[in-house]
């Protein structure tokens, strides 16, 4: 058994969280402020995730911003990146759509932009 | 084969050169950067000094107040922002009251007019924030301001409108011949012909001169570091301050810019050529005399710090004269303090008395003295700005939001002479970037204005040529 | 002249929430002017997510938090002039502006919203010394770079400061390829959020360099390296302390300063700590009708609160222009021990308000189990208590309503450790 101390990621307050780990999970939370901070906790002893933020080309040019919908795995971040880095899209694209169903172990990869058309 | 070439891009350089396209000559200036005025010329005082200073009977004392004199009208042909903001000579004791009095006698011996000694009282008065420990100083009627990269640039752009030629990236390394046929060898491998040669290389002037197995004379690196204060402190000062020149040194000056800064310094320390860094002892030196001169000095308010290397020669008085030895190849070298402000004296000189005796001057009918400032919308009246961005809805678009510079004049920085082709080279002549942000804003957009007149890639763009690309590649 | 009802200066977050809320408000003609070609400010260059979590329960990138409200704008009959820069305003509400299709022209408004943003320090406020070559970029200046042009400012980084936007650089620049091989901070504590040290520096093994600064960079044309040094207690640097990293570039993010060249022309008061307008807390200056709101007003850490403040500034716009409700006279809410900053600066209790007055702050240290008081001479009018307070998050701090009639002077605001 071992406590681990965590700052949480999820939202500004930056929580100080003890985290009770045995046989590779967590079995005590302590210090979150909210659910989102024990799920959080919880998920980075076992395997730490995240959103990853980043920008495609157009097809004409311009940069769209994109996220994944969901957290990746850290240890995997650059793999996802060079992932999105190969992506193109073509015009129009609006906040919310979906570019790649699937862009790494089920997440999609989103536009956070609009790119109406020229 | 050209007449003339000029060597080196700098306030010298651009005045003889503009001197020289009033008379029917083929006339090139060579610059080893990418831009011209990227000596000296950009990083100094930029003060039109009265003409005190100098000793009595040398060419500085001469050129001085010639210079002085010829400087308005200069400025008012060429566009350039002179005022006429009188200099003081601060003294903090008796002692060196006295110093005022000696340097008023001499200022009076190399014709300068409108010198006065004022009191502690007069002092306060008319310079609010001076310090309580100052006890009088030396008033100096003719001092004035101007920039010095605007000068510079507007002479040289000024020159070519007129027909002179201009090569930048032209560093000479090898010069062959002699008169009336000098060769001079780029870097780069370019060549050049010219009947005769002028030496404006400022401190490499040494080197040109030892080109031509001239070793007479030795020119030195002295660097200046200045702070720079934000517009909104512009009224600290309302003269040129200088504090009275002791065994020890002369001092930093305050004074007031024609943008509206205020600007600080210089130190004077011996370095390498080309060493323009700053150094935080420099700037702490610049910050201590600062706040001995003057009371409330809002150092809150720096918004940049630079620093210039000026030559100093070791005959202490300017070089202007031909070689000894080789006929057609003039020297005009060690030009120190007051540089800037003999350039249109000295200019004369050199074009009428030097030149002269080689080439028959015949006027160029088609010169034209005047040149459009290159920025200058911010002057507009309502209409006058209305109908330019009409005409051009460039103009209609605040690119750098500090010092309110339009696309235009940015777009027209590129295409007159001599065009800017880099950050720096718009800057300087536009003043995008030269305000409180230092860029932070607008330099995005001006890197891209640029890309898109020159037509290269964005990533191609450079701060001030050569290797100095402000990006490394695509991000995807 | 055309006329308006409220007319917001800048279309970034702040711009955008007062607009939405002064026409949600009442106020029948809402105009924005904006210097971008498009709307959204900033956020525009925000491209990482965790904005939008107090607001929308969301963590949203940020253009997709800007869109919000850019959908909102859109869909009300409020008047967007893009390209369009404000160069004065005076004192009589009348706004000098200018852009390439409606040229140099003036409006007049009613009420006026400042709403005009910050801008980051440069280098050279910081006076440090070296070399003037490429490679040196304020953080925001990289971002834009990086984010909506493609490029990138450099391959070796070294950031000083450890501002937010220094942090989020420090990912961005490191999921794109470069190498940051440090950040420094001069003080003892980043003045970022704790969570963008774990998941900007920690998830990649960013170092953070507290109290070490910058003493020299090198180069050239380009940047080739940077001596850091430790700094004593006064931040001064150590002499023999210092590293040395070889780097193509250098980042700063050392401060946010509200961008108030509009406001210091109409001879608008500021207040010298927040380098903001001095306001009520209906947001309105001490020029009757013009509002202020935002990172005009005060540098907020999160947009969600700059939304928050916007709207209350865009409401009491429209209640000025329609109903002519203004501040005046009131007392003082000053900062005391261990505060460096309160907002509003000035309460008219007499004012028509149907909200609740809220004090925003920031602490001069880093402290732990301290207490946060409100008093008014010798009374405490509101007292907290908090686990821990840094200068890197703004506080708050209610007034409840029934606590209102116990004001009866000035107020002093102050944190006992």
């Amino acid at each position: 058994m071992e406590v681990v101390n965590l700052t949480c990621v999820e939202c500004p307050v930056g929580c100080s969280i003890n985290v009770t780990v045995d046989g590779g999970k967590a079995i005590k939370v302590e210090g979150n402020g909210c659910i989102r901070g024990k799920l959080y906790a919880e998920n980075e002893v076992v395997c730490p995730k995240r959103v990853v933020t980043s920008t495609v080309k157009t097809t004409d040019g311009r940069l769209l911003p994109v996220k994944t919908d969901i957290p990746v795995r850290k240890s995997a971040m650059f793999e996802v990146m060079g992932l999105i880095n190969a992506v193109v899209v073509a015009p129009p694209v609006s906040v919310g759509d979906v570019l790649v169903d699937d862009i790494f172990e089920g997440a999609k990869l989103v536009a956070t932009g609009n790119a109406p058309t020229k | 084969m050209y007449d003339i070439v000029v060597v080196g891009g700098g306030v010298i350089g651009g005045m003889i050169l503009r001197e020289l396209t009033r008379y029917r000559l083929n006339v090139c200036l060579v610059e080893k950067e990418n831009d011209v005025c990227m000596g000296q010329s950009k990083a100094n005082s930029g003060i039109v000094h009265a003409g005190f200073d100098a000793q009595v009977g040398t060419l500085k004392a001469k050129f001085n107040v010639l210079g002085n004199r010829m400087m308005p009208k200069v400025a008012k042909e060429l566009g350039v922002k002179y005022v006429n903001n009188g200099s003081l000579v601060v003294a903090f004791s008796d002692e060196e009251v006295k110093t005022l009095e000696q340097l008023k006698q001499r200022g009076e011996q190399n014709g300068v007019e409108g010198l006065e000694i004022i009191d502690r009282q007069k002092l306060a008065q008319i310079e609010p924030n001076i310090s309580g420990k100052a006890v009088g100083a030396l008033l100096a009627k003719s001092g004035g301001i101007i920039c010095p990269y605007e000068l510079t640039i507007a002479a040289i752009g000024n020159a070519m409108d007129n027909g002179a030629h201009l090569e930048t990236n032209f560093e000479v390394v090898k010069i062959e011949g002699e008169y009336p046929e000098y060769l001079l060898f780029a870097a780069d491998g370019r060549q050049i012909t010219a009947k005769a040669v002028v030496n404006c290389a400022g401190i490499n002037s040494q080197k040109i001169a030892n080109l031509v197995g001239d070793e007479y004379f030795t020119v030195g690196g002295r660097r200046g570091e200045y702070m720079l204060l934000d517009r909104e402190s512009g009224d600290l000062v309302n003269h040129t301050l200088f504090f009275t020149p002791t065994k020890l040194g002369k001092g930093i000056l305050v004074s007031k810019t024609v943008d509206g800064n205020v600007i600080l310094g210089p130190t004077a320390e011996d370095v390498d050529f080309n060493d323009t860094s700053t150094t935080s002892q420099g700037l702490n030196s610049v910050a201590e005399k600062a706040k001995a001169m003057c009371d409330n000095v809002p150092f809150y308010n720096v918004i940049t710090s630079f620093s210039g290397v000026r030559a100093y020669c070791d005959r202490h008085d300017f070089i202007i004269e031909q070689s000894p030895q080789k006929r057609g190849f003039f020297h005009v070298a060690g030009i120190e303090s007051p540089g800037l402000t003999s350039a249109p004296a000295i200019a004369e000189y050199v074009v009428n008395e030097l030149i002269g005796g080689l080439f028959e001057l015949k006027p160029n009918q088609n010169f034209n003295p005047n040149r459009e400032p290159d920025y200058f919308f911010k002057n507009l009246t309502a209409e006058e700005k209305n109908k330019l961005i009409k005409s051009n809805p460039a103009y209609g678009k605040i690119v750098c939001r500090c010092e309110q510079i339009t696309e235009g004049e940015i777009i027209r920085a590129l295409t007159v002479n001599p065009k800017a082709t880099d950050v720096d080279g718009v800057k300087r002549r536009t003043r995008a970037g030269m305000g409180r942000c230092q860029g932070g804003f607008c330099q995005p957009y001006v890197a891209e204005i640029i890309a898109k007149e020159l037509g290269v890639c964005l990533c191609d763009v450079t701060k001030s040529g050569g290797e100095s690309k402000l990006l490394t590649g695509e991000s995807k | 002249m055309k006329e308006f009802d409220v007319l917001i200066i800048g279309g970034g977050p702040a711009g955008l929430a007062a607009a939405i809320s002064a026409y949600d408000n009442g106020a029948k003609s809402v105009c924005i002017m904006e210097r971008d070609n498009r709307l959204g400010g900033i956020l525009n260059q925000c491209i990482h997510n965790g904005f939008g979590l107090t607001r929308f329960k969301e963590s949203l990138a940020g253009p997709e938090y800007a869109d919000r409200f850019v959908k909102q704008v859109e869909t009300r009959n409020i008047t967007v002039m893009l390209d369009t820069t404000v160069l004065s305003l005076s004192g009589e509400k009348t706004v000098t502006a200018i852009s390439p299709d409606r040229g140099y022209f003036e409006v007049k408004a009613k009420a006026v919203v400042l709403a005009m943003g910050c801008r980051e320090r440069s280098r050279g406020a910081l006076n440090i010394a070296g070399a003037r070559c490429a490679g040196i970029y304020s953080a925001g200046t990289a971002q834009k770079y990086v984010n909506v042009k493609g490029f990138m400012p450099g391959k070796r980084i070294v950031i000083l400061g450890s501002g937010d936007i220094g942090l989020i650089m420090a990912r961005r620049m490191t999921l794109e390829g470069a190498k940051v091989v440090a950040v420094c901070e001069i003080m003892p504590y980043s003045s970022g959020l704790r969570r963008n040290i774990v998941q900007c520096l920690d998830d990649f093994g960013i170092p953070l360099y507290l109290e070490h600064t910058i003493t020299k960079i090198e180069g050239k044309d380009r940047v080739t390296g940077v001596v850091v040094s430790k700094v004593d207690e006064n931040r001064r640097p150590i002499a023999g302390t210092e590293l040395h990293f070889d780097c193509d570039t250098v980042l700063f993010s050392v401060g946010l300063i509200p961008e108030n060249e509009l406001t210091k022309n109409a001879e608008i008061p500021l207040a010298k700590n927040t380098r903001g307008a001095i306001v009520y807390q209906n947001r309105e200056t001490l020029c009757s009708g013009v509002f202020a709101c935002g990172n005009v007003l005060q540098v907020h850490d999160l947009v969600d609160f700059v939304s928050e403040e916007s709207e209350l500034a865009g409401r009491c716009a429209a209640e000025y222009a329609i109903k002519g409700i203004s501040a005046k006279g009131g007392v003082n809410v000053v900062n005391g021990k261990n505060v460096t900053y309160v907002l509003p600066q000035k309460l008219d209790l007499d004012l028509q308000s149907n909200g609740l007055i809220k004090l925003y702050f920031r602490v001069s240290g880093a402290f732990r189990n301290c207490v946060i008081a409100l008093s008014c001479g010798d009374k405490v009018i509101v007292q907290k208590q908090k686990k821990i307070a840094v200068p890197g998050e703004m506080e708050t701090l209610v007034i409840p309503k029934d606590k209102l009639s116990l004001i009866d002077g000035d107020l002093t605001l102050t944190l006992e450790a």
